[in-house]
């Protein structure tokens, strides 16, 4: 137990709850301002409107599911040194690409899913190949790409008729048609669960979301694959001379973090329950992977919790009306990013707190990609050309931990490994 | 409409949007070359455009601002500077002091913005009031000048669209210039965005530079955002509808100098003005067979700063330090 509380693990979390509860008495202010009478009332729906009723439960899960994709897009980039702002682009080209799967060419809604990823995957792939190729910043990339694939996406669905509500009965023309009378076979199986919750919307989608994050967590910390990933992130010149194709490995982070995204966009819309509207702003399902990231310390399984965490509070504030605003919700959201952003600090102070120093503390965010070096078998590759697609790996990860800790980590190098080189070269 | 008229419309048009981008794309140009990228640009501009259009309504109710429209457009204009650098300050703390990620706190920002804004509205106006309207004596007319109304060009160039953020955005972008190519000040802070121990090892304070360039954007984008809001039209709505994105592209596009971002937002404006102009406009493709045709000239900009940035990635010179928190004890 003691080496619970010295462990990274529980720093990690230590900061994610203090940033919470930072952002929960900022939130708690803004309602005392704005309202007073109302403000403990808003406090009390925040904390338990998620699991005040059934049904409620199921819209906190049925939220969950999307978020945790585009969170685990958002962690997936950040653990391979990438910041991918590009997820709502990714989230809404794979929301088009399951929905003209399932209306325009009627098929199953695995076929949906699995289209989700490809477009997903795609608009990863453009901002990775330029950022590989051209050096261009994936930030500003995908940010273009979020607004071209909005617009694109507009433009394709006026352009289908069979697409758009109206030619399924509907009115309305500024969506596209529900699944309940375009293809039923495209929703997601519910398999009882409706009837369990009392609530139309829960399906297995959030069982599925918890399945994928687990596999990227086999590959991130269990398999050689992800450590080349993660490889190339924390220090991409140490990775090349180590033989690991840099340029193919950030595509390839790029595509997949896309295509969780993309599956993110599908399982949403895919539901029955929700329609693409044809809107010209950016959907927040997918920069709000970003607290999901930030809060799971870009862990899958932290992911998880997050998510479920963002889409309670978020439930909560739809509570909140109409006496306030449902945007309050937004703010202490972003109180909690801001927050995270300097959560290396506040792990550092936390880490001096539990344990007398700090030299044991490596950030799992996106504050300290760019600092540990990876230890390489200096001698072994010297021979090579560097930088060229040599496609060895690695081999197996030299000092994968010990089978007792956390598993929070596979950074191959034990820390003290890390202050003995840096110390070394001085 | 007539041929000169679409023309003037257009132009006018177009500089009234090239405007907002230009403030707000000066303004990261600033923050980059000390050394900070500001991806809060969005925000900044949502909190300036809130906090101008507010006290804007608050002028029109007193009846000074139909009184003095002018002066009270140029009050605004100074609280949406304020409102701005304040906002600005938290990106500055968080990535200057703290040494925290700035993409990340600069995204913080833009989430708190909007929402901010949001609440912020409903408390003033009411529930359910998402909209601050703006008052219409805040547009220069030909009145201000004591000039004949008449159907010109000229006349329709100028006075269709015409505000006094127009004016000021003349006036800052030749302050702009001048203060970061022909002032000390401004050497000291490209000298902090290059190569901040170098400018340290001169006896320049690094952080009090990147905190100025940092607040310089604030005060630009928070004018561009009133800018932005008066070039919509349509009131406030607690968005700047991505322009400060935009605003980035443009800056990027225009390599972090200020004649290029010039260029690079009258380009990006034109654009924008096409796609919204497309059917009066007799020699563009209308794309007749295709619904919601303007989509494709919405797209335009970004596809071709695409492949410029592509094509230009070999010469582009961003500021060398940019992104780097500064730490005294590096190599």
């Amino acid at each position: 137990m003691k080496n619970f509380f010295k462990s990274k693990t529980f720093i990690s979390i230590l900061a994610s709850v203090l940033s919470i509860v930072a952002g929960l008495i900022i939130g708690f202010i803004l309602l005392i301002v704005f309202n007073p009478p109302y403000a403990l009332g808003g406090l009390k729906s925040i904390a338990t409107a998620g699991f005040s009723r059934a049904d409620k439960l199921a819209k906190v899960l049925y939220q969950a599911a999307p978020l945790i994709m585009t969170g685990l897009s958002v962690g997936f980039a950040f653990k391979t040194g990438l910041f991918n702002i590009g997820a709502t682009g990714q989230y809404t080209v794979g929301a088009f690409c399951a929905l003209v799967c399932g209306i325009q060419f009627q098929l199953p809604w695995w076929v949906c899913i699995l289209a989700a990823m490809i477009g997903g995957a795609i608009w990863g792939f453009i901002p990775g190949i330029c950022k590989a190729l051209f050096n261009v910043n994936e930030v500003i990339t995908s940010i273009m790409f979020n607004w071209l694939g909005l617009f694109m996406v507009n433009l394709c669905i006026n352009n289908m008729p069979k697409m758009l509500a109206d030619f399924w009965g509907a009115s309305n023309k500024d969506r596209t048609g529900a699944l309940a009378s375009a293809n039923p076979s495209a929703i997601i199986p519910k398999a009882g669960l409706d009837k369990l919750l009392g609530s139309n919307y829960m399906n297995i989608s959030i069982f599925l979301t918890i399945g994928i994050a687990i596999l990227i967590y086999v590959i991130l910390e269990k398999m050689t694959f992800g450590y080349e990933l993660k490889a190339c992130g924390f220090n991409k010149d140490a990775s090349i001379y180590a033989g690991i194709n840099a340029k193919r490995n950030i595509v390839l982070s790029m595509v997949i973090s896309g295509a969780l995204a993309g599956i993110g966009g599908g399982i949403y819309y895919l539901s029955g329950t929700a329609q693409y509207t044809i809107v010209k702003s950016l959907l927040s399902m997918g920069f709000n992977g970003i607290p999901v990231a930030l809060l799971g310390a870009s862990s899958p399984i932290g992911i998880i919790f997050a998510a479920i965490f963002i889409s309670y509070i978020q439930v909560g504030g739809e509570a909140l009306q109409p006496e306030y605003a449902k945007e309050i919700i937004d703010i202490i959201i972003a109180v909690i990013i801001y927050l995270s952003a300097f959560s290396l600090l506040v792990k550092n102070i936390l880490g001096r707190f539990f344990k007398g120093d700090t030299s044991n503390v490596n950030d799992e965010g996106a504050a300290a990609i760019k600092a540990a070096p990876v230890a390489v078998p200096a001698g072994e590759k010297s021979g090579e050309s560097a930088g060229e697609p040599v496609g060895v790996p690695v081999g197996e990860p030299a000092g994968e931990p010990a089978p007792g800790d956390t598993g929070e980590k596979a950074v191959p190098v034990s820390d003290a490994d890390v202050n003995k080189e840096e110390g070394g070269d001085q | 409409m007539s041929w000169a008229n679409i023309l003037a419309d257009l132009l006018g048009a177009t500089v009234l949007f090239a405007v907002p981008l230009l403030l707000v794309a000066l303004g990261g140009m600033f923050s980059e070359r000390s050394g900070v990228i500001n991806i809060a640009l969005e925000g900044i501009m949502i909190v300036g455009a809130l906090c101008s259009c507010l006290t804007l309504v608050g002028l029109d109710k007193s009846g000074f601002g139909a009184a003095h429209p002018q002066l009270g457009m140029f009050i605004a204009i100074l609280v949406a500077a304020a409102s701005g650098a304040v906002f600005s300050l938290l990106l500055a703390f968080a990535s200057i002091n703290l040494r925290a990620d700035q993409t990340i706190g600069g995204t913080a920002l833009n989430m708190l913005a909007p929402a901010f804004a949001i609440v912020l509205t409903w408390a003033v106006q009411g529930q359910g009031q998402t909209t601050i309207l703006i008052p219409t004596w805040t547009r220069i007319t030909q009145d201000n000048f004591g000039i004949e109304k008449a159907d010109t060009f000229f006349q329709n160039l100028i006075f269709k669209s015409f505000y006094l953020t127009t004016i000021i955005a003349v006036i800052l972008f030749i302050a702009a210039y001048v203060l970061l190519y022909k002032t000390k000040f401004g050497l000291r802070l490209r000298a902090c965005g290059e190569h901040p121990q170098a400018a340290d090892s001169v006896g320049i304070n690094v952080f009090k530079m990147r905190y100025a360039g940092v607040i310089i954007s604030g005060c630009l984008g928070g004018i561009g955002g009133l800018a932005f809001t008066v070039a919509a039209g349509s009131g406030f709505q607690s968005s700047v509808a991505g322009y400060g994105f935009l605003a980035l592209a443009v800056m990027i596009f225009g390599n972090w100098k200020p004649f290029s971002i010039l260029g690079a937002s009258l380009f990006f404006a034109l654009f924008k003005i096409i796609g919204s102009y497309s059917d009066s406009i007799p020699f563009l493709p209308s794309f007749r067979s295709v619904k919601s045709s303007e989509y494709i000239y919405l797209m335009l900009p970004y596809v071709v700063t695409m492949i410029v940035l592509i094509l230009t990635s070999k010469k582009s010179r961003a500021p060398k330090a940019e992104g780097i928190p500064y730490d005294k004890g590096m190599r």
